[in-house]
């Protein structure tokens, strides 16, 4: 059999293949070759054999064959083959292969060899792929050469160390007495390996953390370690740039920053090398700024003081000036790490930022972009803004959705007025109408109903939008909402902020139709549609037949959802007339809802309320009179305009509030298609509405109550009566509204109310009407209380009062016990 | 941490790769070609460090040949950075004109003998 060929010529060979296939060819024929002649027990060429296996193996074909040749290959003489036996162990073998631990006992032999080259290979091997048996054995083997005076030697025991520490962490112990004398080898190789151990063995365990700081005195060692480095003159062999080894140095730095962090004599031990190395490093090389950026890292993740931080933030900004564009990512990157704590130095680079916006790097511009985001506060709101809206209009499409989602944000934190705020949030719904998150619609409706004097503004402008173009199906199911509400407020041409336009109530109904047909428009949308053109009916005074027109051609619309509704829109015309003005009134303004409260309060959503009662549609005749019964007494004969609600309760929940926020989700129209819980007509549009006023106005809730009232506290003249409501939605909410009069002849002023509950409960406090109790009885501070009662225990409560009478502080403390046992069970 | 290695040229073909963690071979050839094709798509005016998956990668050109290293978190890029090209002045040295691809495989399998994740960097200091 002719000799098998060289690995040189193997590569040329496949380098001359044209295609896969060709490649794939040649490479079996040799395969087939190298099996043969493994069977043959060839033991010169073996070698040669094994190494083109390697490379075929690196091309991606399968060469497990070659595993028992690597081990003949081991246990040979030679160096050589020792050498390619070791390679190819680490290439082909790992765990997951039995044969490893034949390796072991070679290893171990040669662990003990007299060539140091071969102690170097076992060491490498044994720390490439050394399974956790073998390291358990060979353990002790590696601890003794890393005692050894070789440096060659103790620095690959030092890297098997590390393997050894990561496959079996409780071994630590037993390297520790011989880390004592690493550091003061002088050989950089050594040094390296070496506090890349100490790195590994303080990551994985405080306490060797903890003794290293304390015991070892790492640090001054550290510290020494690197001044050296840059104190020393040109040291050609570890010179790279002009700057003395700069691996070593970011390895010190980053141990460095393990060992500062979190502790305050380490980070004072290494703020003014910390210094030093920040000013004086080259930063013309990309080598200096890599320096310069594990040195930022470090001084942000240590206790450093505050000089040192600012000395870093200016570094970072100098970063960003700089032409390089890998600099400028990691500047980014690192800043968007610190925003948070050293807010006040990065708004200071907040110009360079925005710039970075327009840069032509992906990943530059994602970064700062959340930068950005992170920087708006209410000074700059304005002009970071116009930049975001730009970007918004210029950026990549797998942007748009984050930057849409986080000008909402910022938008809804900082707007200077309801009128920017709307705006700009039409200005995102143009420009990048289809990629908004769909939970920002919902979120947008609320606002929108939030600013009631912006009503009439904010349809003519969104019944603009729409008019051209209802693609963007975000916009349009907005519009569409706005429309249903506002309808009418748009057909009088109302719009103070803007020049009313002229538009008639058909026009409406026939963008509302268009929408209804086109073919881009989503099923959830359509649905929007339809019931905006539902409420009209009411709003609209001209067009109501051509509205149920309308609503029963759909009835039959293949679209299932479609269909439910226009059948129960139908009999709400049909049968349940007499009801419809009051089902499709206006939506009052609904409390902010916050998602992140830990709350055990049901799902406001109303469909899930009647799911319960409910069957599959249709909606049979009986099963909505009884809900519309309920609705009716509690709707009892109220007026029909818009329910402007009054101050304590219109304002967005304070703090701790979250958790007794009854609306649960502000799905509106738009939830029917998600949750396919059918519900009868009055449900579908008006649930918030209904349940929101259960739940935050008290005027509504007279009717249902029927709890009586108690006087809490009487002392001094001052009389403070608890008034109960209990929330229909949440049996565990107890609304209790103050009124606090006061009989004497002076008024008391800066009246606060504080309340305490047992820890079982849990209170919210909204803003009380006002801070003086008129004297005489001539007026009276509300002030309303949620309580969440989920255990249904008996209601206690402490309260504090502070006020200011007759030129004196007055405070008082007292206890509420008296609670009438229906505002509880 | 590094955890992968990888020298590809323009044509996609791997001239080498070393992993530092188990990747299964089959895994590999797609994770080697979705790597030069993210790096080849990017032009002049872009940064060298790309979010691929849960690593970064940071690629250096040197003419017909890509070096890319992938790494976790908690590597600082540009010292990578710097190392590839400590890596090619070291194969330069020893064995003149890296970018002359003729067989490169053959002089780096005789250098992998040193190469164990952080051994690397010290790759010059070697007697």
């Amino acid at each position: 059999m002719p000799a098998p060929i060289r690995l040189r010529e193997l590569i040329r060979t496949i380098r001359t293949a044209r295609t896969q296939a060709e490649e794939r060819e040649m490479i079996q024929k040799e395969c087939a070759a190298i099996r043969s002649s493994f069977r043959e027990e060839d033991n010169t060429y073996r070698c040669r054999n094994v190494a083109k296996l390697l490379y075929m193996h690196m091309l991606g074909y399968p060469a497990h064959f070659g595993q028992l040749e690597c081990l003949k290959l081991i246990a040979s003489q030679k160096f050589t083959d020792k050498r390619i036996g070791y390679l190819g162990a680490m290439l082909l073998l790992d765990e997951r292969q039995d044969v490893h631990l034949l390796m072991t006992n070679c290893i171990k032999n040669d662990l003990n060899h007299s060539t140091q080259f071969v102690q170097g290979l076992a060491l490498c091997t044994l720390g490439c792929m050394g399974s956790s048996e073998m390291c358990r054995d060979l353990a002790g083997e590696v601890e003794k050469l890393l005692k050894t005076s070789n440096s060659y030697l103790r620095k690959k025991a030092a890297l098997c160390a590390v393997h050894v520490i990561r496959k079996v962490p409780e071994l630590m112990e037993m390297f520790l007495p011989a880390t004592k004398n690493l550091l003061n080898e002088k050989n950089h190789g050594v040094l390296h390996t070496s506090v890349v151990l100490l790195t590994e063995m303080c990551e994985r365990s405080p306490d060797m953390l903890a003794h290293f700081r304390k015991n070892e005195k790492l640090v001054p060692q550290l510290v020494r370690i690197l001044k050296n480095l840059i104190m020393s003159g040109y040291s050609p062999e570890h010179d790279v740039s002009g700057i003395s080894d700069p691996f070593l140095q970011v390895r010190i730095l980053r141990l460095l920053r393990i060992l500062g962090r979190n502790d305050d004599d380490s980070s004072e031990a290494m703020n003014d090398i910390l210094a030093q190395v920040a000013t004086n490093t080259e930063t013309s090389k990309n080598v200096g700024n890599a320096i310069l950026y594990e040195t930022v890292l470090t001084i942000m993740d240590i206790k450093s003081e505050s000089g040192l931080r600012v000395l870093a933030i200016n570094i970072l900004g100098r970063f960003l000036l700089n032409n390089d564009k890998n600099i400028r990512y990691v500047a980014l990157t690192s800043l968007l790490k610190t925003v948070q704590t050293d807010h006040n130095a990065v708004q200071r680079h907040r110009s360079t930022i925005v710039d970075c916006l327009k840069d032509l790097d992906v990943s530059i511009k994602r970064r700062a972009m959340e930068l950005s985001f992170a920087l708006v506060n209410g000074n700059n709101i304005r002009g970071m803004m116009k930049e975001l809206l730009y970007f918004l209009d210029s950026c990549e499409p797998e942007f748009k959705a984050d930057c849409a989602s986080g000008i909402f944000l910022a938008a809804e934190k900082y707007a200077p007025s309801k009128r920017w705020h709307i705006d700009t949030i039409m200005r995102v719904l143009t420009t990048a109408g289809s990629y908004v998150r769909d939970d920002a619609v919902p979120n947008l409706i609320q606002l929108i109903t939030n600013s009631v004097e912006m009503h009439a503004y904010t349809v003519q402008r969104l019944y603009k939008a729409i008019l051209g173009d209802y693609s963007q199906q975000p916009l349009v199911q907005v519009a569409a909402w706005c429309i249903g509400e506002y309808g009418d407020l748009l057909v009088s041409g109302q719009c103070e902020e803007e020049e009313p336009i002229q538009v008639t109530e058909d026009e409406v109904l026939d963008i509302l139709e268009s929408v209804l047909i086109s073919n881009m428009s989503t099923s959830v949308t359509r649905g929007y549609a339809l019931t905006a053109i539902m409420k009209l009916s009411t709003r609209f005074t001209c067009t109501v037949n051509r509205i149920k027109k309308v609503v029963s051609i759909y009835g039959s619309s293949i679209d299932v959802e479609l269909q439910q509704r226009a059948v129960e829109y139908n009999a709400l015309f049909k049968k349940y007339d007499h009801m419809r003005s009051a089902l499709l009134e206006r939506m009052p303004v609904m409390e902010k809802v916050t998602t992140n409260g830990p709350t055990e309060i049901v799902q406001t959503n109303g469909e899930t309320e009647p799911a319960p009662l409910e069957t599959k549609p249709p909606p049979s005749g009986p099963q909505p009179t009884s809900q519309a019964n309920d609705l009716l007494d509690l709707l009892g004969g109220n007026d029909i305009t818009p329910v402007i609600p009054t101050a304590p309760t219109s304002k967005p929940a304070s703090a701790g509030g979250e958790l007794l926020d009854l609306l649960g989700d502000i799905n509106l129209t738009g939830a029917p298609a998600t949750a396919p819980t059918p519900a009868p007509v009055p449900q579908i549009s008006q649930p918030p509405f209904l349940l929101d006023g259960l739940s935050s106005q008290p005027l509504f809730n007279d009717i249902a109550a029927g709890i009586p009232s108690i006087t809490a506290y009487s002392k001094n003249g001052l009389k403070i009566e608890f008034t109960f409501e209990r929330s229909n939605t949440n049996p565990s909410v107890t609304v209790i509204t103050i009124q606090a009069s006061n009989s004497t002849e002076l008024d008391m002023t800066d009246f606060v109310f504080q309340a305490a509950v047992p820890k079982t409960f849990q209170l919210q406090l909204l803003s009380p009407s006002s801070s003086i109790v008129p004297a005489f009885n001539t007026g009276t501070i509300t002030q309303v209380i949620k309580v969440l009662n989920p255990q249904k225990q008996q209601l206690r409560m402490r309260i504090k009062l502070t006020y200011n009478h007759k030129g004196s502080a007055m405070q008082d403390l007292a206890e509420v016990n008296n609670f009438p046992p229906q505002s509880w069970q | 941490m590094i955890k992968f290695f990888l020298m590809v040229n323009k044509q996609g073909q791997t001239r080498l790769s070393k992993y530092y963690e188990h990747v299964d071979i089959n895994k590999r050839t797609l994770l080697e070609t979705e790597v030069i094709k993210s790096c080849l798509s990017r032009s002049n005016e872009q940064c060298s460090f790309i979010e691929y998956k849960d690593f970064k990668l940071i690629y250096r050109q040197y003419a017909a040949l890509f070096i890319v290293v992938g790494v976790n978190d908690t590597e600082n890029e540009m010292a990578i950075y710097e190392f590839i090209h400590n890596f090619v002045e070291v194969l330069d040295e020893y064995f003149s004109r890296v970018e002359h691809h003729l067989p490169p495989f053959f002089f780096v399998l005789n250098v992998q003998r040193k190469f164990s994740s952080n051994e690397l960097r010290k790759c010059r200091n070697d007697p």
